[in-house]
């Protein structure tokens, strides 16, 4: 180990990337043909390292839980991806996207991988468009661009409101093709369960048949995971229900550090949970706050009159909304970050001015942007004195030409019409911003077991900005992975095939099928998700959007305490030689249950407040996040020692050089 | 509403299978059609039962996973949507609903209503891609412009997300409609242009060895489709693999 | 590769079927217009044309020519289709318990099988009253000079006595009617299913290609239904 430095090459922000590709050891492609290089997961970030690794000339075995590939929860991002492209002429450039992420994720991001993902962010879209990727273009044939919450130009490229399918299935095509030569192959419905290291280096992992049961044995010259975030540890949350934190849990167990785990973002607009028997929860895409106003009532007797079904919205004035972006932050409006809108929302509702039924929704409200559309659309036909209802049918057009499928979906969940009544809208967990810690290089704290994607602790920093999550997870894997792991395979090119007849194999293996054997032999009273639930409203309550000492505290000690009933009584039927999802679930709820500590120790350890991370007892008094840079200006990494709670804590100081360390303001 | 489930049964791929019944109580028109099967599951694991397995991820109408002939349509009697943003509200107190595995035999299955639909994933590594290596030296992303009408056609095409829906509903379980959404989204783009002859042949060469039905354009694949992908993409392959044949 | 592709693939099946399909579409244009002539009031001058047409299309080079294209059309479509329809039933060997196709498709797309089925008994026993009768049968050896000095034989008498026989003249006209309305059904969707295996398909022409196709299966077949009737009904005794 003692591996915990950031190696970040010296020299000039803006030649950093550059002189450290120039320097970093290569491996020739007759010794390629000779390496093993295991990808854990198969989104943005897997998908695209497995297909540039395999271009290169390894041989890449690629796992995924899901049936095929392209099913990774990367698909289900909307919005767009950023890219410094200056296409607009708006005046971005690889500093701006650089500046802005480092300004979004409130200074607790390194700053030089932040520089290295602006600055390889116009590469992505060069290689998609090449790859077939359809992205929505102008009359013109060229790249449209649209902007996006908590920055001042239009960087983002999407392709309607599927942009993550459209780029997944670009890295899974390019995937596919190095399937076809031979170099990939893929094991889906297959889950890592623990990863194997030999003389403190990984070399393989143990993953199951999730179709035949069965234990199987991959050895290789380094392991990549690229499972994706954490964020199902709140059980409610816009992941898919598979995502799970267990690949990035197991290296943590095995020497990798954990770092910053309480960065998680609640994304502002999502649509609102109904009831009890709420699986997941569904975003509807940042885009909406380009057009949408957010308000609640003004008056306290409408919201409560709203929510007993006694007043509708539209029959509330301008005077009586209350549109407290708008009020709160002039100069962003309804376009802050995702973090400062969350707050503000659960704030008004905890307040009590929330407008559904449990009174957690507040309003997304596009009747003004119909009218706006509807007169330029008016203009534009030459309409002289058109009626208001003429107007209205006009801005109706052009709303749904720009989202209409995000307002059919809206109205599939919630059975109402969002053209006609203002949407409901309120935060959920969405994407984690902690992780695994990497290097400069992406290498974890266990020598060749990397971390790519929103599996690793990222260039957000303690928030990210929309649009970002995929540049990163494709800068990873398309351009940053594939060289520096050349570095430390450049030192593996005598080491030769890897076999899995070895005591440390069986030693992984043993532990892993105790593991499951005592799953299904538990027979205890109780479901997985009986504990999942539990879990999830512990961390929401009390681990959630705002969080104190004391609240945090009784986290971690019911946290634990669920965590040994959930050993004791947990029932899982079946048996482990079979598909058997209940216990793919428990085995992922288990880890779950310890890094849900660790999530709240870090969050109580973390005394100050910054970006997706609110603590009530650090902040300004007109309720914004007090960072504390003086003492918390680090990356907190996590070294685990045999219990979530006794985690040592080791920091990786952040430098700033290049930037004017300022506090965010989006007044 | 109370409601009693028909449910295809199987232990794994070398078993038969059969329909089994259930009952369900109180369910909420608001919970998905998914989330119904989770209380039903829930209440087996309590009764010591193994639960009904079904694939399913993003819950959110985009991952293709959830796979199920609903009284006797892929995904159920609405339109635009997959199983997982069907609505309880749909149905009625007191009604049955059938719930199978999509059958084809291309599509065996794995267990109760989960399929394998491996056969997909080889169409496309036959040949659904673009041939280029990633190397950040590619031309400048907007040195080919793309005609607005092409570049909306085939991102239409590539909405589709490959649950299987077409060939489920297909009485010929053919898969014409998935391969050809693969072939248009790439046929239609300057980049994809100059290996569409060879991409067409090798697709559809793997598509018939998987033992996938012809298509006979009844058009059922369209109406059930999710993401709505058009006929039209099935007569552009139509045309590509004509071209590329008689070359 | 190429080669292959064009003769065995599943797409090129369906091209074959298309191709076959249009030109017996167009076969069923010049069939009917040749049967019209069987509405002329009777007498020597229609049977005289109508057998003189008769021979024409029997001993013409260039339309025998086209009447072996139409044979082997007729045989390669059923037979075509007979492997398309295998193929189609062994890719789904464990059916639904509930399958509801009415949902999603029209009747016709999902029975052509069978209407092809009924189709062709239809044109075996057709030819076997009619062609045959005049090639094999004993028309073939009661030749008459018509006034043009054609030595023809006479289907056209044949043809009326059929369906004005007062036992199975009726009879005889309903079956021909029954078969009709399968070629109605058969076309109503084979038309622009063609169109579409062929890959002529463009949302602007769509609707055009599908109303012609409706157009084509409902006059061509009811053209021909007419016939029978008419003979039965309206047409003097012979």
């Amino acid at each position: 180990m003692g591996i915990f430095e950031s190696h970040s090459p010296k020299g000039p922000l803006a030649d950093k990337w550059v002189n450290h590709k120039n320097k970093i050891d290569l491996v020739n492609p007759a010794n390629k043909r000779n390496i093993d290089i295991i990808v854990v997961g198969t989104g943005l970030a897997g998908g695209s390292a497995a297909a540039t690794l395999a271009e290169l000339g390894y041989n890449v075995k690629t796992f995924c839980y899901q049936d095929s590939p392209r099913r990774a929860h990367s698909i289900a991002a909307q919005g767009g991806i950023n890219a410094a492209k200056n296409y607009q002429g708006d005046g971005d450039s690889v500093y701006r996207l650089f500046y802005d992420t480092i300004k979004g994720g409130d200074y607790r991001s390194r700053e030089s991988n932040v520089y290295r993902l602006a600055e390889v962010s116009g590469n992505i879209i060069d290689q998609c468009v090449a790859q077939g990727v359809p992205f929505a273009r102008e009359y013109g044939g060229l790249l449209d661009n649209r902007s996006f919450g908590g920055v001042l130009v239009s960087r983002t490229f999407y392709a309607k409101g599927q942009t993550g399918q459209q780029l997944l299935l670009g890295a899974y095509s390019a995937m596919n093709r190095q399937i076809n030569r031979g170099k990939i192959k893929s094991f889906n419905r297959h889950e890592m369960l623990d990863i194997v290291k030999v003389d403190g280096k990984a070399r393989g992992i143990i993953a199951r048949n999730l179709v035949t049961g069965e234990l199987e044995r991959h050895s290789a010259h380094a392991v990549v995971i690229a499972s994706g975030g954490y964020g199902n540890v709140f059980y409610l949350s816009t992941n898919a229900m598979g995502s799970n934190v267990t690949a990035g849990w197991k290296i943590h167990k095995k020497g990798a550090y954990f770092a910053n785990p309480c960065f998680t973002q609640i994304h502002p607009t999502c649509i609102p949970v109904s009831g009890d028997h709420q699986s997941k929860l569904t975003l509807m895409s940042e885009s909406l706050r380009n057009d949408g106003r957010i308000w609640v009532p003004k008056n306290i007797e409408d919201a409560k009159a709203i929510r007993e079904g006694k007043k509708k919205p539209t029959e509330l004035s301008e005077d009586e909304r209350d549109y407290y972006l708008e009020r709160r932050y002039p100069a962003f409006g309804n376009l802050v970050p995702r973090d400062v809108a969350s707050r503000a929302a659960k704030e008004r509702c905890d307040a009590g001015y929330g407008v559904n039924k449990t009174g957690e929704a507040v309003y997304l409200d596009f009747s003004a942007a119909i009218m706006r559309y509807g007169k330029e659309a008016a203009t534009t036909q030459h309409l002289s004195n058109p009626s208001e209802d003429q107007i209205i049918k006009l801005g109706k057009e052009v709303v749904e030409a720009k989202y209409g499928n995000l307002f059919q979906m809206y109205e599939k969940i919630v059975d109402q019409n969002p053209y006609e009544t203002p949407m409901m809208i309120y935060p959920a967990v969405h994407y984690t911003m902690g992780g695994v810690w990497v290097d400069y290089n992406l290498q974890t704290t266990i020598p060749g077991c990397y971390a790519i994607g929103e599996a690793n602790f990222s260039d957000h920093g303690a928030n990210r900005l929309g649009a970002s999550a995929l540049m990163q997870g494709l800068a990873d894997g398309y351009f940053v992975l594939p060289y520096t792991i050349g570095n430390y395979l450049s030192q593996d090119i005598r080491t030769g095939a890897i076999s899995t007849k070895t005591a440390e194999f069986d030693a992984a293996e043993k532990e892993v099928r105790e593991r499951l054997e005592k799953f299904v032999n538990n027979n205890g009273t109780k479901s997985v998700d009986h504990f999942h639930k539990i879990l999830g409203k512990i961390m929401w309550n009390k681990v959630g959007m705002a969080r104190n000492a004391e609240g945090l505290r009784e986290a971690i000690s019911e946290i634990s305490a669920l965590r040994e009933e959930f050993w004791k009584d947990v029932k899982v039927p079946g048996n482990a030689q079979e598909m058997n999802p209940e216990l793919e679930k428990a085995g992922r709820v288990a880890d779950f249950l310890e890094l849900g500590e660790l999530f709240a120790k870090d969050a109580l350890d973390r005394k100050e407040s910054c970006g997706g991370h609110f603590r009530e007892e650090y902040q300004t008094e007109e309720g914004e996040a007090l960072r504390d840079d003086e003492n918390f200006m680090y990356v907190a990494a996590w070294e685990y020692t045999g219990n979530p709670s006794e985690a040592i804590l080791h920091k990786e100081e952040l430098e700033y050089e290049d930037i004017e360390v300022k506090t965010r303001s989006y007044k | 509403m109370n409601l009693t489930l028909k449910i295809w049964r199987q232990k794994n791929a070398e078993t038969k299978g059969k329909i089994v019944n259930y009952s369900v109580a109180d369910i909420e028109p608001d919970m998905s059609f998914l989330e119904m099967l989770d209380v039903l599951n829930e209440q087996l694991i309590m009764k010591g039962e193994e639960p009904v397995v079904f694939d399913h991820d993003c819950r959110e109408g985009i991952c293709g996973s959830c796979s199920l002939q609903i009284n006797g349509e892929p995904h159920g009697p609405d339109r635009g949507v997959t199983t997982c943003q069907l609505h309880m509200r749909r149905f009625k107190d007191g009604d049955t609903i059938t719930i199978e595995p999509f059958r084809a035999a291309a599509f065996p299955v794995i267990k109760d209503l989960v399929v394998d639909r491996g056969s997909f994933d080889r169409i496309q590594q036959a040949g659904g891609y673009i041939s280029v290596n990633t190397s950040g030296n590619t031309q400048d992303a907007n040195s080919i412009p793309v005609e607005k009408e092409n570049a909306d056609m085939s991102f239409y095409a590539a909405t589709c997300i490959g649950c299987g829906a077409c060939v489920a509903a297909c009485k010929n379980a053919s898969a014409m409609l998935f391969t050809s959404a693969k072939v248009s989204q790439f046929s239609l783009l300057p980049q994809g242009e100059v290996e569409a002859d060879r991409r067409v042949l090798a697709m559809v060469e793997q598509m018939d060895k998987e033992g996938f039905g012809n298509c006979t354009n009844t058009g059922a694949c369209e109406i059930e489709c999710p993401k709505g992908i058009s006929l039209e993409n099935i007569a552009r392959m139509n045309r590509e693999y004509m071209k590329a044949s008689v070359k | 590769m190429a080669k292959s592709a064009l003769l065995k693939s599943s797409l090129a099946k369906k091209y074959w079927m298309a191709f076959s399909g249009l030109f017996l579409c167009l076969f069923l244009v010049g069939h009917l217009f040749g049967n019209f002539q069987l509405l002329l009031p009777v007498g020597d001058a229609a049977r005289d044309q109508f057998n003189e047409y008769a021979l024409f299309m029997t001993s013409n080079p260039l339309i025998k020519v086209l009447s072996y294209l139409t044979y082997f059309s007729i045989i390669f479509h059923a037979i075509d289709g007979l492997m398309l329809t295998i193929r189609n039933r062994k890719a789904r060997p464990q059916g639904y318990v509930n399958f509801k196709p009415s949902a999603n498709t029209v009747w016709a797309s999902r029975n052509m099988g069978v209407l092809g089925t009924v189709i062709l008994a239809f044109i075996v026993v057709h030819l076997y009253m009619f062609w045959g009768q005049m090639k094999f049968g004993e028309l073939k050896d009661n030749l008459y000079t018509t006034a043009n000095d054609q030595e023809v034989a006479d289907l056209y008498t044949l043809t009326i006595q059929t369906f004005q026989d007062p036992q199975m003249g009726l009879i005889w006209a309903i079956l021909y009617g029954i078969a009709m309305l399968a070629i109605a059904f058969h076309l109503s969707h084979g038309f622009a299913s063609g169109f579409q295996s062929l890959g002529v398909n463009h949302p602007k022409y769509n609707g055009f290609i599908r109303k012609i196709g409706y157009a084509f299966a409902v006059l061509i077949p009811l053209g021909f239904a007419i016939i029978p009737f008419y003979i039965y009904f309206v047409l003097d005794k012979i």
